[in-house]
């Protein structure tokens, strides 16, 4: 299991803009790197973060390996309905984990 | 009437002129306080340093059963909380029955060996980070407490020589840089004071968490000395030395640092 650390405001009143942070551990492995034994290490990075709020997209970022480790991603988003806020975050090697994070809004 | 309140402004200017001395007297920094404020806040917001990843995954390390005992860290220790309070902030110390100095991480591998029966965790291994991250992060904000162990004086005077001593091919010592000109720069960087207050520390340079002896070891090649190979008792002295020089400050661990 992935390590991943998510602050989302628990409550929010319709129509604040709210700040979505995560923050993730992967090593983005460029793939450009020589190993100890010479060898390229292959490349290992996350390719796409996505982000829905109860199953509407409303955030995507498409990684490159110019990010380095554990990236931490933060964006805004306006509060319109109660519900559920899910990460996902997809890339190299089949990785692929999701986060979910409930948030009521007034 | 006018005693008593003339009494209570003097006793106010007497708290603030005594908070004022305080405050002021203390000329020795944390390299917190040279970094930017993106940087500090960083450090600050536990959702945003990414040190707390390994503080994560050192909580669940604590909870697993490991090695033939079955047993975990929380079965001995309970709940870190508690247990692991100011631990982190009075390492190196003499444990129990022995006659040398060890580390944190050692002493970690000695409940590993001991009491888990298992193999000990290589030395600055992911699991080994993870649980350093964790029981350090439980000093947070408390200050640096060297313990008063008299048998501890002939290691520290050990590290002092160490720290004063010049060596390698720059013939530089530890405290030419982080002491004579600390707070100079050193190409871009604020040459800091070197007190290990935020161990383990997120270096942004490093892409990963490191312990004070990757920290050691990397100013050891900068001055194109040789490292002290992997376990050698002369970090344990370092480390022994810079905590009594940093003794009082506060702990920041996880740290984040450029």
């Amino acid at each position: 299991m992935a390590n991943i650390l998510v602050n989302v405001p628990k409550t929010a009143k319709r129509g604040d803009v709210i700040e979505i942070k995560a923050l993730i551990m992967h090593p983005m492995e460029t793939g450009f790197r020589p190993g100890p034994n010479g060898r390229i290490i292959p490349r290992n990075i996350i390719e796409r973060f996505t982000a829905t709020w109860n199953d509407t997209e409303i955030f995507t970022l498409e990684m490159s390996p110019a990010i380095s480790a554990n990236p931490f991603v933060s964006f805004f988003a306006v509060a319109t309905e109660s519900g559920k806020i899910r990460l996902r975050w997809t890339g190299d090697q089949g990785f692929a984990v999701e986060e979910q994070a409930a948030i009521a809004v007034e | 009437m006018t005693g008593l309140r003339l009494g209570i402004v003097l006793a106010a200017v007497f708290v603030a002129s005594f908070a004022l001395a305080q405050g002021g007297g203390e000329k020795r920094r944390s390299g917190y306080q040279d970094m930017g404020a993106a940087l500090q806040q960083m450090q600050d917001d536990d959702t945003a340093n990414p040190g707390m990843l390994f503080v994560q995954q050192g909580a669940k390390l604590w909870e697993q059963r490991v090695g033939a005992a079955g047993k975990a860290c929380a079965d001995c220790h309970d709940a870190a909380g508690a247990s692991m309070k100011g631990v982190a902030a009075r390492y190196p110390a003499i444990p129990h029955g022995a006659d040398k100095p060890v580390d944190l991480e050692g002493r970690i591998n000695l409940c590993r060996v001991d009491s888990q029966k298992a193999a000990p965790l290589p030395p600055e291994s992911q699991d080994m980070l993870a649980l350093l991250a964790f029981v350090s992060r439980q000093s947070r904000g408390l200050p640096i407490a060297p313990p008063d162990d008299p048998r501890l004086a002939a290691w520290r005077e050990q590290g002092a020589e160490i720290y004063a001593r010049r060596q390698g091919q720059l013939n530089l010592s530890c405290a030419i840089c982080h002491d004579d000109n600390a707070g100079k720069k050193l190409a871009g960087v604020t040459i800091p004071q070197a007190h290990p207050t935020g161990y383990p520390i997120y270096r942004l340079e490093w892409q990963g968490l490191g312990s004070l002896r990757r920290r050691l070891r990397n100013c050891l090649i900068g001055i194109r000395a040789e490292p002290y190979p992997a376990g050698a008792p002369e970090y344990v002295s370092l480390e022994l030395y810079l905590m009594e020089r940093a003794k009082g400050m506060t702990m920041e661990a996880p740290g984040v640092r450029p």
